[in-house]
């Protein structure tokens, strides 16, 4: 007996059609995976299942009962709860009062805050779910403000908890402390139906898989009977070539150095690089390991010249950079995807064209005498597309009308496409599907094969783990160590990148 | 901006100008007068017969120009309210230096006393451009306070140094020879509409077709991805400031060389200020800036016949503009605001 069933489920917008004779059915107790690329129609079906949607057709069973659900008010009767990719919390209001919102617990015709709370206290306890219910929505974390989410969900009585994406917005540690809640809701028999396109999660956490793909169920199995590649091969249709490892053995000569760098904090807080030290050669992938927000975003700001270090020296090639532009640092030889593509990367409302030269448009290849070569600018961004296999209508798009996925390839192809001895790679594959990361990783290593220095910035320590020579860890602005990759576990790296050095 | 996309702006601003007419005509009908002897006015004061159209180029021309201006402001991100004050100085500048170079040869005097109009606008343009980029004033401050001093340092100007004898507060005729030449004789169309759709090509290119154009897009539409891109966004803030405050210099130069034939003080009656409606109807393109200015030209000199001879007040055709603009304006700020909107729901959102 299945606690949820849904058949043959069709949705169209417009002429997409976003579930296409889907199945899916989860048991009770167990935590079941919802796999599948950006667009895949995971959000959809379940948004079907929540009332959010109607579908076109189709049938949905709970408790193997014919269900009928036009809204979410009858999702929530029939037990189930949803924790949307987008919180929909009022950021002014307190925990508590977002959690008993459109459910306030009366007494005498009042709201009854005490009891509230309590029942807060009571969830947030069993399952790990700590949070305070007086503390305002707009001034905790994004995984204390997802929390909030699922207590809402629970104590509205779900048994079925729906997560759409839940870890795309959680650091590391924050991700193991929701698996820990996941579990515990498993123990005391609540479905999970856990919505991903990480690999990674859905084998440590699931029971089992769905995937789904272009609207389409592909198949549903047991996690013990899944490996990686199995999954990949399912989401994506296609294996995924092994990386291809020809390459140059790292050289000798230095191409990026970091001497003592500091960066200053606000007053009276501590520096936000403190100290740092590195050097990258030819050849090789320096990985910068940490938890978010320990000086990474200072340090790529620092080595591309968007922001001065207060201490320090950075050289490139042996000359010193230090005080330099962005320009004229990227001219010297840098190949830079930056972390915040859409903020720095690209001029969203310009075309694909125009975006193609964007850093190397007074390069004599596309400009003469202060005028565009537009034929010698569309070429170029021809050219990236097919290399790079950017899915697009045409190059008089916007830029901002393509994907994530397929702007960041865009960008990289830009990037890689200029002379250069150094790439900067900063969250190089951030929020992008399967396919799409593979790629642009691939690209990064083919860059590091023909003897480029790669400095890789990212929070994703499995990024860091594969794409690596050697590796850093950065700790509050500091460098905790360096070593070669294979001479870190991840455990070590997990600790030190959560400030615990002298438990390692 | 493709092809598709500016035809369905024009269709769209159709349908917006044919809305405030129909509004206006319930308007006018309500005051008691008879909407079809104010339209059919309205229609023939604007388009019917060689004098109507003269007099519509004639107030399509400033306008032509101060739309120009601050449409090109906007590819910068800069909006130039300093397009009234910008006109004053290029206005008496023009007329100062066609009446001192009265020895040269016409073409090269009006040719030079062209040239310092554009100058002066583009030196008060500068002021903001330069506060802009280095202490990051706005613009919209300074140059509405740059309005004010512009307006009143021409005048002073002229009744201290570069009064007509006679007694009004003006400077005296230009000589046949320091004017802008009529284009059709009889009536008061000048070179100046030419110079102005010379004006919009180039500008057009500037913008499409060269590297300038293309560092001053990125800066107006996102001066990060501009400074990552190797972009002097300073630079390029300071320069668009003066291109553009010397179009709207130039639409004074050719008033005052070509339809006053000398600088009144007070003369303009806000062409610096319905350029910004025309700039924002015309949206992101260059050449739209013309048909946007006709529009406006021509419901100033249509409401002028309206008024003298149907008697109904210029004031309910000034209504009708303001409609127009509310219509046409109303999507772009609406799509303003809905862009701010779905920005900040994504920092709320986090990455996903
Ligand atoms: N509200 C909507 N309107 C139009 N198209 C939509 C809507 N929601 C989803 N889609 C489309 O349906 C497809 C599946 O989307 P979604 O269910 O969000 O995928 P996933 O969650 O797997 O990334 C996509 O092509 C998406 O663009
Ligand atoms: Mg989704």
């Amino acid at each position: 007996m299945y606690a949820v069933r849904m058949e043959n489920i069709t949705k169209c917008f417009g002429n997409v059609v976003a579930n296409d004779g889907v199945r899916f059915a989860a048991l009770p107790g167990e935590i079941h995976c919802l796999l599948g690329e950006n667009g895949a129609g995971k959000s959809t079906l379940m948004r079907i299942l929540f009332g959010l949607y109607r579908a076109d057709s189709g049938s949905i069973y709970v408790n193997e009962q014919l269900a009928n659900i036009a809204g979410p008010r009858d999702a929530i009767s029939l037990g189930i709860g949803m924790v949307h990719q987008h919180f929909m919390l009022a950021e002014r209001l307190t925990v508590a009062e977002n959690i008993v919102a459109g459910c306030e617990p009366r007494r005498n015709g009042l709201l009854d805050y005490d009891r509230a709370r309590r029942q807060i206290r009571e969830v947030s306890e069993r399952y790990g779910l700590a949070v305070d219910p007086n503390a305002v929505i707009e001034e905790i974390s994004v995984g204390q403000q997802q929390r909030v989410e699922i207590i809402k969900a629970l104590m509205r009585g779900a048994r079925v908890l729906i997560l759409d994406e839940p870890t795309a917005v959680l650091t590391p540690p924050e991700v193991d402390e929701l698996f820990a809640v996941m579990r515990a809701l498993r123990e005391s028999g609540t479905t999970i139906v856990f919505i991903t396109h990480k690999l990674k999660e859905t084998m440590e956490i699931s029971d089992r898989v769905t995937v789904l793909r272009d609207g389409k169920t592909i198949g549903t199995i047991d996690t013990s009977d899944a490996t990686p590649d199995s999954l990949v091969e399912m989401m994506v249709g296609r294996s995924l070539p092994v990386h291809d490892d020809q390459r140059m053995p790292p050289g000798e000569v230095v191409l990026l150095e970091l001497k003592d760098v500091s960066v200053a904090g606000r007053k009276g807080s501590r520096a936000r690089l403190d100290g740092v030290s590195l050097a990258v050669r030819s050849g090789e992938v320096l990985g910068i390991a940490g938890v978010d927000g320990n000086g990474q975003l200072e340090l790529e700001e620092v080595v591309t010249g968007l922001r001065r270090p207060s201490k320090g020296r950075i050289m490139l090639i042996g000359k010193d950079v230090t005080g330099l532009d962005t320009g004229r640092i990227k001219d010297r030889g840098v190949a830079y995807i930056p972390s915040d593509r859409l903020k720095r990367g690209m001029v969203d409302s310009l075309s694909l064209a125009r975006n193609s030269v964007l850093g190397v448009h007074r390069c004599a290849d596309f400009s003469r005498r202060g005028a565009l070569l537009e034929n010698a600018v569309r070429e170029h961004a021809q050219t990236i597309v097919a290399k790079y296999d950017v899915r697009a209508e045409s190059i008089d798009q916007p830029m901002g009308s393509l994907s994530g996925g397929n702007q960041q390839k865009m960008l990289v192809g830009r990037e890689l496409a200029r002379p250069h001895s150094i790439v900067i790679a900063a969250q190089p594959t951030r929020g992008l599907d399967v396919g799409a990361t593979h790629y642009i990783r691939e690209q990064i290593l083919s860059s590091r094969n023909t003897g480029k220095a790669v400095l890789l910035i990212s929070a994703e320590l499995d990024e860091v783990l594969e794409l690596s020579d050697r590796i850093a860890v950065i700790y509050e602005g500091r460098i905790v160590d360096v070593r070669p990759a294979s001479q870190f576990t991840e455990r070590e790296l997990g600790l030190l990148m959560t400030g615990q050095r002298n438990e390692v | 901006m493709g092809l598709r996309g500016d035809v369905s702006r024009f269709a769209y601003s159709a349908v917006a100008v044919l809305l405030a007419l129909l509004i206006g005509a319930v308007l006018i009908g309500a005051s008691g007068y008879s909407v079809k002897e104010a339209y059919s006015n309205l229609l023939v004061g604007a388009f019917g017969g060689v004098y109507s159209l003269a007099t519509t180029v004639v107030m399509s021309t400033p306008l032509l120009f101060t739309g120009l201006a601050v449409a090109f402001a906007f590819q910068c991100g800069l909006f130039n309210v300093g397009a009234e004050g910008q006109l004053y100085v290029g206005a008496l500048t023009s007329a100062v230096v066609a009446l001192a170079l009265s020895g040269l040869p016409p073409a090269l005097r009006v040719i030079m006393a062209l040239a310092a109009g554009a100058g002066a606008g583009a030196a008060l343009g500068f002021v903001p451009g330069y506060l802009k980029a280095k202490i990051g004033a706005h613009e919209v401050i300074t140059t509405i306070m740059l309005n004010y001093i512009a307006i009143s340092l021409t005048t002073f100007m002229v009744k201290a140094y570069f009064r007509d004898p006679g007694p009004v507060d003006q400077t005296v005729l230009l000589p046949p020879g320091s004017r802008l030449p009529e284009l059709v004789p009889g009536t008061r169309v000048s070179l100046g509409i030419v110079v102005g759709i010379l004006a919009v090509a180039l500008l057009d290119r500037v913008i499409r077709g060269s590297v300038l154009g293309y560092e001053i897009q990125a800066v107006g539409r996102n001066p990060h991805a501009a400074e990552y891109g190797g972009v002097n966004v300073r630079a390029r803030t300071i320069q668009a400031m003066m291109i553009s405050g010397a179009v709207a210099g130039l639409a004074g130069s050719v008033e005052a060389m070509g339809t006053l034939y000398r600088f009144i003080p007070y003369f303009s009656p806000g062409y610096g200020f319905t350029g910004i409606a025309v700039a924002v109807i015309a949206g992101q393109s260059m050449w739209a800036v013309i048909p946007a200015a006709v529009l406006f030209g021509a419901l100033q000199s249509g409401g002028q016949s309206m008024q003298l001879f149907a008697g109904i007040p210029m004031e309910l055709m000034t209504m009708v503009q303001g409609l127009v603009i509310l219509f046409v304006a109303a999507p772009t700020l609406g799509s303003m605001f809905l862009g701010l909107r779905l920005r900040s729901s994504e920092k709320g959102g986090g990455r996903a």
